[in-house]
């Protein structure tokens, strides 16, 4: 139990994939533009990075480690993220036809991001167990999801506070994470495993 | 060898499982048409009035949700284009002139009654079939159905119909909608955020 714990303190804070260990970059600067799309874009990637590090580990576990097909791990992590990633579009473009239309490109642009990949292969690098699996894909994107929100809500205040010129723009928000990342690095120490 | 095919085919199974699954949710997942299409067409005031140059509401409907830019009803004014830009997450704009200007009242077309002379152009005009009457019979509009479009003032021949603004009346007086609840006032919020006022 302390270990589950222990995985989901150290995915979300003290291992952050966005600001420890630059994972998935693309969206959190991309997205982060207004709260509710940083949250749409949040909930979205967390059901992703869940259900692909799932569908991975299976892949992994009953499909290539019996064939000793080892090497071919990258290739089908990607496949499975992709198979993962169609689906929720499609599921999503009937569900909340509105959530489909703000995410828009970004949806599909998950496929890409560095943190799903990054969490299946890391996954098998660890050693996880099937549980373990779950919980640090998990904790990657709850990890995910709180520097996005946060982020998205410090770019809203930004948007009105009175930025000298040459720091307008990408330069402020590129600071203010840079700003984040260093603070993030405060939780490190804070548990080792 | 054998490796190399194992692994050829192991690739090739998940290919062909993952595109069944993909091609189950295809059509598990169908989109019955476009679903953003009918929240704006909820947001256009309905009057059918074509001034965007599309043959109606939905149209011009179909048309935003195709691209098309949002500032061309002038019946819905600078509220609807608000609460399109708000739906949409773009930019509000100017009401394009082009299309028409906003009008301050709510109007309503009524027929001078005894200048009529029956000739039912401006019946075919009516987009809502708001005006009652007959050939070389007098017309009238109904004015409860009437949206004040306009666009029966143009063809009448002998120029017998008034845009006239509806008076309120203590039947018709209402209090006026509480600001914070309508995206109109979000402007306002903002300048308030801005001068640190909350």
């Amino acid at each position: 139990m302390t270990d589950y714990l222990l995985i989901l303190v150290s995915t979300i804070l003290v291992n952050n994939f966005v600001l420890v260990q630059f994972l998935g970059l693309c969206p959190f600067m991309g997205v982060s533009n207004k709260l509710e799309t940083a949250i749409g874009m949040s909930a979205a990637t967390t059901f992703v990075l869940t259900l692909a590090s799932v569908c991975s580990y299976l892949v992994y576990t009953y499909l290539l480690v019996p064939l000793d097909l080892e090497y071919l791990r990258t290739i089908s992590f990607i496949m499975v993220i992709a198979v993962v990633v169609g689906f929720t579009e499609m599921a999503m473009r009937k569900t909340s036809p509105l959530l489909y239309r703000v995410l828009g490109i970004f949806l599909p642009l998950i496929t890409t991001n560095c943190a799903v990949l990054g969490v299946a292969l890391l996954n098998i690098k660890r050693d996880n167990s099937f549980v373990e699996s779950i919980l640090y894909g998990f904790g990657a994107a709850v990890g995910f999801s709180l520097v996005m929100v946060l982020f998205a809500a410090m770019r809203e205040r930004i948007a009105v506070a009175d930025v000298p010129k040459p720091f307008q723009g990408s330069a402020i928000a590129m600071i203010t994470a840079g700003l984040m990342s260093l603070a993030f690095l405060g939780f490190t120490g804070l548990v080792s495993i | 060898m054998s490796s190399i095919l194992i692994a050829i085919l192991l690739l090739a199974t998940l290919a062909v499982i993952f595109g069944a699954i993909l091609g189950f949710a295809a059509v598990r997942f169908k989109v019955e048409g476009n679903p953003i299409v009918d929240q704006i067409d909820n947001l256009l005031p309905q009057t059918q009035c074509g001034q965007c140059s599309y043959p109606g509401c939905k149209p011009y409907a179909e048309a935003i949700a195709a691209g098309e830019s949002i500032n061309k009803c002038p019946p819905g004014g600078e509220s609807t284009i608000i609460a399109l830009a708000d739906l949409l997450g773009v930019e509000p704009e100017p009401l394009d002139a082009e299309h028409g200007a906003e009008k301050d009242a709510v109007m309503v077309a009524i027929i001078r009654e005894d200048e009529c002379i029956g000739c039912t152009k401006c019946i075919q005009a009516c987009p809502i079939d708001a005006i009652m009457g007959a050939a070389k019979q007098m017309h009238t509009v109904i004015a409860d159905e009437c949206t004040g479009c306009d666009l029966c003032v143009e063809p009448c021949p002998v120029d017998c119909i008034d845009m006239i603004p509806i008076e309120t009346t203590l039947q018709t007086w209402h209090w006026d909608k509480p600001e914070d609840l309508i995206a109109t006032s979000e402007q306002s919020h903002e300048k308030n955020l801005e001068q640190g006022v909350h």
